[in-house]
């Protein structure tokens, strides 16, 4: 079990107002899943995206990562945890633009007090999304989609036990987005844990368990099928 | 992270903003760069004030009349005017003060010279016949006059070297010629080595004429008015004693009993040397302090500029925090970016202000500059210290952003 929310919920402060962002979430997802989250905005996706990221910690219930309970976990603690178990993918890319291609993707590496080989894993890691030959670019000098693959491989580059995509099509075109969708479904398929986050239901489509979120509960959770045939669609 | 990944980091930040980070670095040059040639100034001042009173003569004593109060208000520092050639008289009487070798009295004025067509504003010291000796001034020409010359109220002068060469600018010799000082018209019998322009004024730029004449044809009112009595003791050794003996000699002379209220104040070397140098260290602090507070201007700047920085660069600071940057490796990117700002600016200001202090005297006479190795040390420090106390508030500001909500700033 790689997963495990109990009954998690997580209460904002908009001023007066408290929004219930998730209502009491219970999910376990093993080792080598390809998990797609979908539902509308506002039906707190986003909520369960930041926590099972560690980028926030659950208002009440528990979150287990590999074992580890992230709520007895201090700020610096969960840097940790987001930098050696989780690698992100986001919806803008997130890419620093200052820095190269190869930069951005050693860049976990730096936080993570790694001093050896960092270059090396780091062209490697482009060499998996193929960008191998674009690793001294800036951001700005690359496509979407060619951005996206950057900080795919910049997730990929700690070895992280789960990759997090939040809506990673969501700015690219429909020809990129076939692009990054196989990008996951092969790195799924080598064994990699994959959670997706997105409201468009082809996107869901390449992953083989679909969880249906509304108003912060999961009201649907279901197993596809492998359809090898299914980014034919996109063509 | 380590410190050197930091660097390299702070270095990219910085150089995302040439111009800004110029900028900013100028604040900080400007303040180091003053401070540096402020200090430079007064030290140098000070440095002066000593060398003018260590070249004043050896074994050298000078009596002052006493500050004068006027309505329970001090007139400040000599301005009694309680001096006459009676004191030194008995200053020279072997019997009073046996380890006095020479007293001369001086007294001074503007001094208006004219020669043919040329013009020089100088000062003037009316003096006696043992002034080249106790002063320790020698004669490059011509001769001092004598007592009889003192006496006879002759009309007779010593040129100042600078003097010398503003009036006899082509070189011929001044002895004999006729000057004219105050419109009056003196033969000119000597002229005086020059001493060097080490002191708070040109030592060189003066006349010499006896104090006899100085009183009946140049100062006006017929006054025969001391204002100082230098005194040459006979040894190092026999300073203390000599200033003892003059003090219980001008007391007697002065019919005073009570030596607290003497109206006269015998001062040596180094106790003009301590009041002197009193006066040039506040001047130095002063001038120091004045210079201090463009740094701390600058070091604002540096504090503006750095939460302009870090508000920009939210999502920045959000992509590095979830991709696993503790809050002590932001604190550490903006610290080293804000500290290498003021280090940079400071070092550079170092630069400007030391070139400035060599440069300053060339175009202001009369000022010199002393840039002394621990006040460039102390700049440097302080300089960082701004930057780093400057720039822990934006860094801290920095460090603690939430991750969620610097990925969501646009």
């Amino acid at each position: 079990m790689i997963i495990s929310l109990q009954r998690v919920t997580k209460v904002y402060r908009m001023g007066e107002v408290e929004v219930h962002a998730l209502r009491g979430i219970d999910l376990e997802v093993e080792e080598g899943e390809f998990v797609a989250v979908v539902g509308a905005s506002g039906s707190g996706k986003s909520t369960l995206m930041n926590i099972l990221g560690c980028l926030d910690v659950p208002t009440t219930g528990r979150y287990l990562l590999q074992g580890i309970d992230v709520a007895d976990l201090d700020d610096d603690q969960l840097a940790v945890v987001r930098n050696r178990l989780i690698g992100f993918v986001f919806q803008s890319f997130n890419l620093i633009p200052r820095a190269t291609a190869l930069h951005n993707v050693e860049m976990p590496l730096i936080y993570g007090g790694q001093r050896r080989e960092r270059r090396d894993r780091a062209l490697a890691a482009l060499e998996v999304v193929g960008l191998a030959d674009r690793a001294q670019h800036l951001p700005s000098e690359l496509s979407g989609g060619q951005q996206q693959r950057v900080a795919i491989a910049r997730a990929l580059i700690n070895d992280p036990a789960i990759v997090l995509a939040d809506e990673p099509t969501g700015n690219l075109d429909s020809e990129s987005s076939a692009e990054i969708m196989q990008v996951f479904t092969e790195l799924n398929r080598e064994g990699r844990t994959v959670i997706l986050i997105t409201h468009e239901a082809d996107i869901a489509a390449y992953a083989r368990r679909v969880v249906r979120m509304r108003d912060g509960l999961i009201v649907g959770d279901e197993r596809l099928a492998v359809t090898p045939g299914s980014e034919e669609r996109w063509r | 992270m380590s410190v050197l990944e930091a660097l390299r980091v702070a270095w990219g930040g910085l150089t995302a903003n040439r111009l800004r980070s110029g900028l900013t670095m100028l604040g900080i040059l400007i303040g180091v760069g003053a401070v540096i040639l402020l200090v430079a100034v007064g030290n140098g001042t000070s440095e002066r004030v000593q060398q003018q009173i260590e070249s004043l003569g050896s074994n050298l004593l000078v009596v002052y009349p006493a500050a004068t109060t006027s309505n329970g208000v001090s007139q400040g520092f000599a301005s009694g005017s309680t001096l006459t050639m009676a004191d030194v008289q008995a200053l020279q009487n072997r019997q009073n003060a046996p380890n006095v070798v020479a007293a001369v009295p001086t007294t001074g004025g503007r001094a208006q010279l004219t020669y043919g067509d040329l013009n020089w504003a100088s000062s003037l010291t009316g003096t006696t016949q043992d002034f080249p000796q106790v002063r320790d001034y020698q004669l490059a020409e011509g001769q001092f006059f004598t007592q009889a010359q003192v006496q006879g109220d002759a009309k007779v002068a010593v040129l100042g070297a600078t003097v010398a060469q503003e009036l006899f600018p082509t070189g011929q010799d001044p002895i004999g010629q006729t000057v004219y000082i105050n419109r009056q018209a003196f033969q000119v019998i000597g002229v005086f080595a020059a001493k060097g322009t080490s002191g708070l004024g040109n030592q060189d730029d003066f006349v010499a004429v006896p104090i006899t004449t100085a009183w009946a044809y140049l100062l006006g009112g017929g006054q025969t008015n001391v204002q100082e009595i230098f005194v040459e003791a006979s040894s190092a050794a026999a300073i203390q004693a000599a200033q003892a003996e003059i003090t219980e000699t001008l007391l007697e002379t002065h019919h005073i009993s009570d030596p607290a209220q003497a109206d006269f104040q015998v001062l040596n070397q180094a106790q003009i040397l301590s009041t002197a140098s009193q006066t040039t260290q506040t001047l130095t602090v002063l001038l120091g302090a004045i210079a201090a507070i463009s740094l701390v201007v600058g070091g604002i700047g540096i504090m503006n500029i750095m939460l302009v920085t870090v508000t920009e660069r939210t999502r920045e600071i959000g992509i590095r925090k979830a991709i696993g940057a503790r809050r002590r490796d932001v604190l550490l990117q903006f610290l080293i970016e804000s500290m290498f700002l003021s280090a940079v600016g400071g070092v550079l200001g170092i630069v400007v202000g030391g070139l400035a202090a060599l440069e300053l005297p060339n175009l202001v006479t009369g000022l010199t500059t002393l840039v002394s190795g621990p006040s460039v040390l102390l700049a440097f420090g302080v300089s960082v210290g701004i930057g780093l106390f400057f720039g822990i508030y934006p860094a801290n500001r920095a460090a603690r952003l939430n991750p969620i909500e610097a990925l969501r700033y646009e």
